[in-house]
C-alpha cells in the first residue's frame, strides 16, 4: 500500500509539474500580445518593441519558462505588471483569505452533507428522501449569485441581521471576522450540501443494491444498522472522492461568491488580473489554484487507497 | 405508440416541469427579441425605477426596460451555451469513438492530453486563455467548447469502449466493416442514450459557467444584453432593497432548473426501471 501511496504522490507532482507547461503555455504561447494589450491605442513598432523588452518577452519562450519556473519553486513569482509590486506579497493574503472561508464552508458543509445523503438512502423513497431530493436539485440549479443576492435581501438588506458585503480586514476580531464571513459561507455551505448530498445518496444506494446488503437484510438486520455497519463503511471510499471533488469545487465556486460579496480573496484578485491583462499575477494565481486541486485530487486517492481493505491487505499480485 | 403512451403516462411532474420550462426558453432564444417592445440599448425611463404599467419588470441601472433587455439576452445566453456545447460535442464524440475503437498511441495521447487538462478547474483555465486573448464571442465560444470536450471526450471513449467489445461489434469487425460503418452504424446509435442526457448536463453546466463568466465581467461584452452580465450591472439595486439583479439571476436559475428536472428525470427512470427489474 506505501508503494501505492508513493506512486500516487509522484504521479500528483508531475500533473503538477504539467499545469505548469499549461498554464505557461496558456498564457504566453497564446497569439494574444501582452505588450499591445498594455498601450493599446496608442502602441508604436517602437514603443511595442520597447516595452516587450522591458517585460523579458523577446527572450525565447522555453528559455523564459525555466526562469519562471525556478523563480517560482524557489518562492518568488515575479513582479505585477500594472503596479510593479511582487506577485507573492500580494497573492498569499489573499490566498489565505480564500482558505478561511472556505474551510469556514466546508466544516459545516461536508459532515451536514454526509450525514444527510446517507440518512436520504437510508429512507429511501420516504418523504425525507423525496424532499431533500427536490430541495438539493434545485440549490444544484441555483447560480450562486442568484442565492447570494437573495441572502442579501433577506438577511441583510430587510432585517439588518448581517452586513451585505464580507469586507475583512487585518486585525479584526474573531467574532467580527465571523460576522463579515457568515453570508458567502452560508451560499457556498447550501450548493456544497446539495451536491455531496446527492453524490452520497447515489453512492450509498449503489452499494445497497449488492448481494451481500441483501444477506444482511435477510438476515433480518434493521434497517439502520444495515445502512450504518454494511454499506456505509464500503461506501466510504466512493464517499471521500466526492467530498474532496466538492472541496475542490469550493475553491473555485468561491470565486463567484467572492464577486458577490467583494471578498478580499483570491478568486477576486485573479478576475481583477484577468481583466487588467497582468499576466504574472494571472499565472501566479492560475498555478496556486491549480496546485490546491491537484493536491485535493491526490489527497482523496491516497485516502480511498487508505480506506479500501482490499488494497490495504493485497492477496498476491492481483490486487 | 403504446409504449410512448404509457412513457408519457409515467412522466413524474418534475419532469413536466422540467419539459416546459425547456419549452418556454427554447421559445425565448427563437423568438425574443421579436417580442421585446422596447430596444436593449433604449433608454426609457429612470434607472432603477419600480415596475409600472409597460414596464412589467422596471428599468436598469441606465434605464433601459429589464423586460425588453431580458428578451434580448435570452438569445445571447442561450445561444453561446448551444454553440459552445455543440461544438464541444462535435469534437469530443467523434475523437472519444475513434481512441475507443483505434486504441494504440493515439488513445494514449489523447486520454494523457485530456487528463492533465482536467487536473485544472475548468474556470481557471478559461480565465488564463481569456486573459491571453481577451474576451469576445467567438474566443467565448471556441474556449469553453474545447474546455468542455474533455469532459465529452471522456464520457464517448468509456461507452463506445464498452460497446466496442461487445459480440455484435466483434460480428462486424469479422465481417470486414470499415471505421466509417463501425461508427455510424455499430456505435452511434448505442453511445446516443447517455451522450444524450450528458448533453443536457453539459448544456446546464456551460450555461451556468457562461453566465459566471459575464457576471465577473470577462464574458460576453456589451452592447450584447445576457443574464449574467445584466446581473452584475443590476448588482447595486439590491442594497437598496431592488428586486432588479434578481430578474436575470432567476432567468438563469429557471433554464438550469428546467434542464437539471428533465435529465434527472430521464436517468433516474432508466435505473429505477432497472432496479425493480432484478
Amino acid at each position: 500500500m506505501l508503494t501505492l501511496i508513493a506512486k500516487r504522490a509522484v504521479l500528483g507532482v508531475f500533473t503538477l509539474w504539467l499545469v505548469s507547461v499549461l498554464v505557461f503555455a496558456g498564457t504566453e504561447i497564446l497569439p494574444g500580445d501582452v505588450a499591445g494589450a498594455i498601450l493599446g491605442q496608442s502602441a508604436t513598432p517602437e514603443s511595442l518593441a520597447r516595452l516587450r523588452a522591458e517585460l523579458g518577452l523577446d527572450v525565447p519562450a522555453l528559455q523564459r519558462y525555466a526562469e519562471w519556473l525556478t523563480g517560482f519553486v524557489q518562492g518568488d513569482m515575479g513582479r505585477s505588471m500594472a503596479s510593479g509590486q511582487p506577485v507573492a506579497d500580494l497573492l498569499w493574503p489573499r490566498f489565505w483569505n480564500t482558505m478561511a472561508l472556505a474551510a469556514y464552508a466546508g466544516a459545516i458543509a461536508v459532515p451536514l452533507a454526509v450525514g444527510l445523503g446517507i440518512t436520504a438512502a437510508a429512507l429511501r423513497g420516504g418523504i425525507f428522501d423525496r424532499v431533500s431530493n427536490v430541495a438539493a436539485l434545485a440549490f444544484v440549479s441555483l447560480p450562486e449569485y442568484f442565492l447570494g443576492l437573495l441572502l442579501v435581501l433577506w438577511l441583510s438588506v430587510k432585517t439588518g441581521w448581517l452586513p451585505s458585503l464580507a469586507d475583512t480586514y487585518d486585525g479584526m476580531g474573531l467574532a467580527a471576522w465571523f460576522r463579515a464571513t457568515t453570508l458567502p459561507m452560508l451560499v457556498l455551505v447550501m450548493v456544497t450540501t446539495a451536491q455531496i448530498l446527492r453524490m452520497t445518496r447515489t453512492t450509498v444506494l449503489g452499494v445497497m443494491d449488492q448481494p451481500y446488503v441483501e444477506t444482511a437484510f435477510l438476515k433480518g438486520l434493521r434497517n439502520g444498522r444495515v445502512v450504518l455497519r454494511h454499506a456505509t463503511p464500503n461506501a466510504a471510499a466512493p464517499i471521500v472522492n466526492v467530498v474532496s471533488f466538492n472541496i475542490a469545487y469550493l475553491i473555485t465556486g468561491v470565486v463567484l461568491v467572492e464577486a458577490v460579496f467583494n471578498y478580499n480573496g483570491l478568486g477576486r484578485f485573479m478576475v481583477d488580473a484577468v481583466s487588467r491583462r497582468d499576466l504574472p499575477l494571472v499565472q501566479a494565481a492560475a498555478m496556486i489554484f491549480g496546485g490546491v486541486y491537484v493536491f485535493l485530487n491526490m489527497v482523496a486517492d491516497i485516502a480511498a487507497i487508505a480506506l479500501n481493505p482490499r488494497l490495504r491487505h493485497p492477496r498476491g499480485k492481483e490486487a | 405508440m403504446t409504449a410512448l403512451t404509457t412513457r408519457a403516462a409515467s412522466v413524474p411532474l418534475t419532469g413536466w416541469i422540467g419539459m416546459a420550462l425547456i419549452a418556454l426558453n427554447l421559445f425565448l432564444f427563437l423568438f425574443g427579441p421579436m417580442l421585446a417592445p422596447y430596444g436593449q440599448e433604449e433608454i426609457v425611463g429612470v434607472p432603477f425605477d419600480v415596475p409600472q404599467p409597460g414596464h412589467p419588470l422596471g428599468f436598469d441601472q441606465n434605464g433601459r426596460d429589464m423586460l425588453s433587455r431580458l428578451l434580448y439576452g435570452a438569445r445571447t445566453s442561450i445561444g453561446i451555451s448551444l454553440a459552445a456545447v455543440c461544438l464541444s460535442f462535435a469534437i469530443g464524440v467523434p475523437l472519444g469513438i475513434l481512441a475507443a475503437i483505434r486504441g494504440g498511441w493515439m488513445d494514449l495521447v489523447l486520454s494523457r492530453l485530456v487528463d492533465t487538462v482536467m487536473s485544472i478547474p475548468v474556470l481557471i483555465s478559461a480565465l488564463v486563455v481569456l486573459q491571453a486573448l481577451g474576451s469576445s464571442l467567438p474566443v467565448l465560444i471556441v474556449t469553453i467548447a474545447c474546455l468542455d470536450s474533455t469532459r465529452v471526450f471522456r464520457l464517448a471513449r468509456l461507452v463506445a469502449q464498452g460497446i466496442n467489445v461487445m459480440e455484435y461489434a466483434e460480428v462486424a469487425r469479422l465481417r470486414g466493416e470499415g471505421l466509417i460503418w463501425m461508427i455510424r452504424r455499430e456505435i452511434l446509435p448505442n453511445v446516443m442514450p447517455p451522450l444524450v442526457a450528458e448533453f443536457g448536463m453539459r448544456f446546464c453546466f456551460t450555461f451556468l459557467f457562461v453566465a459566471g463568466l459575464s457576471f465577473l465581467g470577462l464574458g460576453v461584452q456589451p452592447p450584447f444584453a445576457d443574464w449574467g452580465g445584466m446581473v452584475r450591472d443590476n448588482q447595486q439595486g439590491i442594497l437598496y432593497g431592488l428586486y432588479a439583479p434578481l430578474f436575470p439571476a432567476a432567468a438563469i436559475a429557471l433554464v438550469t432548473i428546467g434542464v437539471n428536472l428533465t435529465v434527472d428525470w430521464m436517468l433516474s427512470g432508466r435505473t429505477t426501471v432497472q432496479g425493480d427489474n432484478r
